[in-house]
């Protein structure tokens, strides 16, 4: 129970994040998020002609108020989707998102199905291996050693 | 079974790595610098063709629906200092061939659609001009930085390239006269 509620008041607080973020974005947060076309790096890392007039822009565009998203849909319009160190998370681009964990998903799935497969054949082996002679000699030798230690 | 299992994932694991191997050694055999250095090898490459959004009046321009003209195509960019000065020259080069089958195409690249127009504003150009925004045609035109001019002849080919800035209105007369006489 203290786990369950434990995990949804981590969602709840990731949530929050991500909306606050989505609505006042940051220009720190947008510059490692966005990528200098001349360069190839994200525009914190650069001090290139272009990045410094896209910070320009992304600064104006914060103070009038506008949403990540809205920004980033405008950069794009100007540069193309390249513009964005990762894909946005909506249409086809999710898929880039999604197919990770699908595959994490698939190999985990493979994973176990080859280990109980496994696990399996040996329990199999075991059973099929024969049952060891008695040797009616080393048992009485046995009982004797024991009796040895007995008090 | 177990056995035959293990052979098929390890035969997967060594077929990706073959394929991505396969598809890095194409990205270097393809990967020949575009067409700026086939014209540096001597050759005449057919010009990239482009259809892009126009900043001088609305709609789109393609290279192809120049075919028959010999075309001055310059890359720039409103943040590339060289390519401030060389634009009045490209300007007086389209307004003294313009009626003489010439076309000077200005391919603005990697920069704000609205900075470009006031660049064009306050550097008087007048000639046609395209938006380039994510910077495609790099690649096929071999571009190495801004700004590059290319001198296209009426078949489309590339017979000059100019990398950087023009200085003198003499380079962009003589690239035509050589387009002109191909």
């Amino acid at each position: 129970m203290r786990g369950l509620v434990a995990t949804a008041i981590a969602v709840l607080t990731l949530a929050g994040t991500a909306l606050a973020s989505e609505q006042r974005p940051t220009l720190a947060e947008l510059e490692s998020e966005v990528i200098c076309p001349t360069c190839q790096t994200t525009l914190d890392q650069s001090n290139s002609p272009i990045a410094d007039r896209m910070r320009v822009f992304i600064r104006t565009r914060i103070e009038a108020g506008d949403t990540k998203g809205e920004i980033e849909d405008a950069l794009v319009a100007e540069f193309g989707r390249a513009v964005l160190a990762s894909p946005p998370k909506k249409g086809f681009d999710l898929l880039a998102w999604v197919l990770p964990f699908v595959a994490l998903g698939l190999a985990a799935v493979a994973l176990g199905a080859l280990t109980w497969r496994w696990s399996r054949a040996r329990a199999e082996e075991a059973r099929a291996l024969p049952a060891p002679e008695t040797d009616a000699e080393f048992e009485r030798r046995l009982d004797d050693e024991l009796a040895r230690f007995d008090l | 079974m177990a056995r035959a299992l293990k052979l098929t994932a390890q035969a997967v694991a060594v077929a990706a790595v073959a394929g991505l191997l396969v598809l890095l050694i194409w990205k270097i055999v393809e990967d020949d610098g575009g067409a700026a250095s086939a014209v540096e090898r001597g050759e005449q490459p057919l010009a990239p063709g482009f259809t892009l959004p126009r900043l001088d009046r609305l709609g789109e321009l393609s290279l192809e629906s120049l075919r028959g003209k010999v075309v001055v195509l310059n890359f720039w960019a409103s943040w590339c200092g060289p390519c401030k000065k060389e634009a009045p020259l490209l300007e007086a080069a389209w307004q003294a061939w313009r009626d003489r089958g010439v076309v000077v195409v200005g391919v603005d690249a990697k920069d704000f659609t609205g900075d470009a127009k006031r660049f064009m504003r306050r550097y008087g150009v007048t000639y046609p001009n395209v938006h380039d925004g994510s910077g495609d045609l790099e690649e096929p035109y071999g571009l190495l930085a801004y700004p590059e001019t290319f001198f296209v002849d009426r078949r489309g080919r590339i017979v000059e390239h100019v990398i950087g800035q023009i200085h003198e209105r003499a380079e962009i007369d003589a690239g035509i006269r050589v387009a002109q006489g191909t």
